[in-house]
């Protein structure tokens, strides 16, 4: 299959930077990323510098990989991370655009790359639990109903990826943080913490992300199903202390 | 080249059940007032990384972290899908520390130590409630309880898990623990930070090299000690079930600088992964082994319906070989005898699906007979996301068509040495989790690798960093000279390979090619032959490596490729020493399995009077001539019986 790809090149954070347009043959069978591979191999081939871009586990895990395909952050597929978007789902495209997660709070590193650091930033503001390391009693002396646990589940499955955030008209990491209070606070464990989502919101602001405005944009381009109902259940954690 | 002395491996002597109690008793501990005078490395932020500096510096340590990721969330520990053991016997189908400890014993191929093994069975239990009060979501039954299923290897259910995302939920477990560390003030943590070499004082490991991902910027880190838990080198193999990232780095120069690197041969196989589909892939996915506890391996009993639909190949057309050859762990026989029956139905020219160098690389893993007598909810329910995945990747529907599945490279065994307190022969340098090589012998079993790095991050590491920094007093600040001789080291280093002299190839097409010698030589089956063969291949494409290595751009901000040619020069370096000691090993055990000592039936055949030693390699200042140190192991409390699974 041959493609047209316009892919943002930029070199320094503080430069501006620009589509660049690339042709290239690919296997219907590799991934997306297997094609960004191939596209550097002949970029560096040519003398060129490749195309740099965050990924890591290739298995749609680890939150490393961020493409804006065609202006949908991780691509055409939902609920799927971009390393696991294969060229055969782009068949009946010819041209593709891919560019970096756009956010005042996820600044552009260089290309594809964008700094996402302020994701751990609210991590750190409170989303843990705070119990001391290495000693903790017996597991099962704390029942917690198999609906609770799977609901915990359901939200601690975030990658931390910020697709929801680049997706957000307002740039919001509201889904990201909601997902990880309600995780947290569904738990016995984790509900003693009642300042947890003041916390971590008020970290959203300071790091430079906007508020939720009810867009549930964040909810349709998570590649982990991560339900906006968690938002709701960060309001109520949030308002009801 | 041998050498007679002998090292040291610490191991207390004793009852089992008391040497981990009794030798925390005789470690030192450093004063609560006085820790905060102290400052630890931690390399890597995986489950080892991250578990051990939260540990550390809960007690009160300054810690350094540093990882290549963008933030230690997703170190590669992130992907382990199937679940942790742990002796808790909630089943109460007889599970024991003692049979743990004895399953990972035996499922090693009696290549590990009898106290290491014994401790990490010993404090598995610990981990599961350490997990559990950090809020890690484990499988629950309705009753509120924790839920176990079971794992290859094991006849009982001592694997808890949290869906097919275990090591998931325990990273973030431990990175939240981390993060609260960090804004506490007791973790400095570095991403996007790459160590390039340890610096040595007086002999002592005192410190790194980072080169900042970003700027390129080499800045030295001076410290009492330096943990590394930078995680395997199955990388080396190009094609892998690991992340792109993981690689030998850390302790491939920790190892030039004098640590000693031990079992490098043993590579473990996993049977159940996505087949290769084409020449230019950059990975292979792994399906866990919970899988086999429902589903059925198959092959078909001619050639000929190799090409058919196998929905449309009858039932005694079919081959379901392991239950076979193996009738009373069926399925779930460990992953090395699993692997390599698989390999044996294919090279008989029965293998399903893509076509690769000539054959056909795949066995059907079914599961139509479980979703007939469980029902689809059920299945989906247990399997659910691992066949999407499995369907997004190959674009077929397991529940409507069997699976195919070829082995593939998983986890390495070998690592650095270390003693029973984790230290690794240069004095201050420790190494954790699948970084080292002590716990799993010759083969891991299944669910084990998540619970070493815990066990070694949670527990063992907080002690024994702790004894030894007792004994030494907080580094002054000062001009060593041995800094800046390390670091000029490192530039040169990155110098030559910005400037080969011919340059013409990527970084990423010499590792495709290190990638398939080690894949035919060192691979499933070894042989003399072929190994001193691949010995001689890799020298000359490490030769050709240095003068054609084509890297473009600078050094001065990010530049992947100049990574990763750095991550490929130390690969070429320890591809080598795994094929060496790989010859050495005149024997089969677990994963290595040499094809002149197999039984007649094809099984591997150990040769305990001359091999049971742990082989420990020491860098002469020769790549090419390792000096071979052996540990024997002792068994006291269990007769190295034959592996039987039949
Ligand atoms: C697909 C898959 C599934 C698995 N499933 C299971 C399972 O179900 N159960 C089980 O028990 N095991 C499983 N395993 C094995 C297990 O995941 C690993 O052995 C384990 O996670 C390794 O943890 P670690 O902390 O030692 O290393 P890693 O998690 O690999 O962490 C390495 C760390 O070191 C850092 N690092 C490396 N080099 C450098 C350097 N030079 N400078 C700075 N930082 C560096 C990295 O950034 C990273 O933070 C699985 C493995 C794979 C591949
Ligand atoms: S909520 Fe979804 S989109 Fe947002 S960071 Fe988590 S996984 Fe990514
Ligand atoms: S590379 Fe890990 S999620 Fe895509």
């Amino acid at each position: 299959m041959k493609f047209i790809l316009h892919i943002w090149r930029q070199s320094r954070p503080a430069e501006s930077g620009n589509f660049r347009r690339y042709e290239l043959e690919v296997s219907a069978e590799s991934s997306f990323l297997e094609m960004l591979d191939a596209l550097n191999e002949q970029l560096i081939q040519a003398g060129e510098e490749p195309v740099a871009f965050d990924h890591d586990c290739r298995e749609g895990i680890c939150g490393s990989c961020s493409l804006v395909i065609n202006g949908e952050p991780h691509g055409r597929h939902r609920a799927t991370t971009s390393c696991q978007q294969y060229m055969r789902d782009y068949q009946d495209q010819k041209e593709l655009w891919i560019e970096p997660w756009r956010a005042a709070a996820f600044p552009v590193i260089q290309d594809l790359i964008t700094d996402r650091s302020a994701l751990d930033r609210l991590i750190q503001a409170g989303g843990y639990i705070p119990v001391r390391t290495g000693a903790a009693p017996e597991a099962n002396t704390i029942p917690v109903a198999k609906k609770v646990a799977d609901k915990a589940f359901d939200a601690a499955t975030c990658i931390g990826c910020g697709a929801c955030v680049a997706v957000c008209p307002n740039a919001s990491a509201t889904l990201f943080v909601a997902a990880k209070v309600s995780h947290l606070s569904s738990l016995p464990q984790g509900k003693l913490d009642a300042e947890r989502p003041a916390k971590m919101l008020a970290q959203m602001q300071a790091e430079g992300f906007g508020s939720c405005s009810n867009y549930r944009e964040c909810e349709r381009s998570c590649p982990k199903q991560i339900s906006t109902e968690n938002i709701v259940t960060l309001n109520r954690a949030l308002y009801r202390n | 080249m041998n050498e007679t002395i002998q090292l040291d491996g610490h191991s207390p002597k004793g009852p089992l059940e008391q040497r981990w109690t009794q030798h925390k008793y005789n470690l030192r501990v450093v004063s609560p007032a006085n820790r905060k005078h102290y400052r630890i490395i931690v390399v890597g932020t995986g489950l080892a990384g991250a578990s051990a500096a939260a540990s550390l510096a809960e007690m009160g340590y300054q810690v350094t972290t540093v990882c290549f990721q963008d933030s230690p969330r997703r170190a590669h520990s992130i992907a382990a899908q199937g679940g942790i053991n742990a002796a808790k016997n909630y089943h109460n189908d007889g599970d024991s520390v003692w049979r743990l400890f004895y399953d990972m014993i035996k499922g090693g191929d009696f290549r590990a130590r009898e106290s290491n093994v014994f401790r990490l069975a010993e404090l598995s239990t610990g981990i599961i409630d350490q997990a559990v009060a950090q809020g890690v979501p484990f499988a629950r039954e309705y009753s509120g309880y924790l839920a176990n299923r079971s794992f290859g290897g094991a006849q009982v259910s001592r694997t808890f898990y949290a869906r097919g995302q275990t090591g998931q939920q325990l990273l973030l477990g431990a990175y939240q623990a981390m993060s609260r560390q960090v804004a506490l003030g007791h973790i400095r943590h570095l991403s996007r930070t790459e160590m390039q070499d340890l610096i040595l004082i007086k002999g002592q490991a005192k410190g790194i090299i980072t080169r900042n991902l970003l700027t390129g910027e080499l800045v030295s880190h001076l410290a009492d000690c330096v943990l590394l838990c930078t995680g395997g080198y199955g990388n080396a193999y190009y094609l892998s079930t690991n992340a792109k990232g993981c690689n030998a780095s850390a302790i491939w120069r920790a190892h030039k600088k004098g640590a000693l690197f031990a079992n490098p041969s043993f590579t473990q196989i996993h049977p159940t992964c996505i087949p290769q589909h084409g020449e230019l892939q950059s990975k292979l996915t792994l399906m866990s082994e919970s899988l086999r506890n429902d589903g059925r391996i198959w092959a078909p009993k001619h050639a000929k319906d190799c090409d058919r639909n196998p929905n449309e190949i009858a039932e005694s057309d079919r081959d379901y070989f392991l239950e076979r050859m193996y009738p009373a762990f069926g399925n779930l026989v460990p992953r090395d005898i699993a692997s390599r029956a698989v390999k044996l139905i294919c090279d008989e020219g029965r293998g399903v699906g893509h076509e690769i160098n000539g054959q056909k690389l795949g066995v059907y893993l079914d599961f139509a007979d479980a979703i007939v007598e469980q029902g689809a909810t059920t299945i989906n329910e247990k399997y659910g996301n691992l066949f999407e995945m499995y369907h997004r990747i190959t674009s077929e529907d397991p529940t409507q068509q069997p699976m195919r599945i070829y082995p593939a490279v998983h986890y390495t065994m070998g690592g650095l040495w270390v003693d029973y307190n984790l230290m690794t022969t240069i004095d201050g340098l420790f190494a954790g989790g699948e970084a080292n090589f002590s716990d799993h012998g010759a083969n891991r079993l299944g669910a084990s690798a998540l619970m070493q790095g815990l066990a070694d991050g949670y527990f063992i590491l907080p002690a024994t960093v702790s004894d030894y920094l007792a004994r030494q007093k907080p580094l002054a600040d000062a001009d060593y000279p041995e800094v800046a001789e390390t670091r000029l080291s490192v530039q040169k280093h990155l110098s030559r390979l910005l400037s080969a002299p011919d340059p013409k190839h990527s970084p990423d097409d010499f590792h495709r090619r290190l990638g398939q010698i080690l894949w035919d030589n060192c691979g499933m089956a070894r042989n003399d032959h072929d190994l001193r063969q691949a010995i001689m291949q890799i020298q000359q494409l490490r030769e050709a490596y240095w003068q054609q290595v084509k890297i473009t751009g600078d050094n001065k901000q990010i530049n992947q490729v100049l990574e990763r040619a750095g991550r490929i020069a130390d690969f070429m370096e320890l591809a080598e020493l795994m094929c060496r000691d790989a010859l050495q090993r005149e024997e089969s055990c677990g994963c290595h399995a040499r094809v002149e000592h197999l039984t007649p039936t094809g099984e591997v055949q150990r040769h305990d009077n001359q091999f049971s030693y742990v082989s420990a390699w020491r860098y002469s200042g020769n790549v090419s001539e390792p000096i071979l140190v052996k540990e024997p192991l002792h068994f006291d409390f269990v007769s190295p019986g034959i592996r039987n699974y039949q």
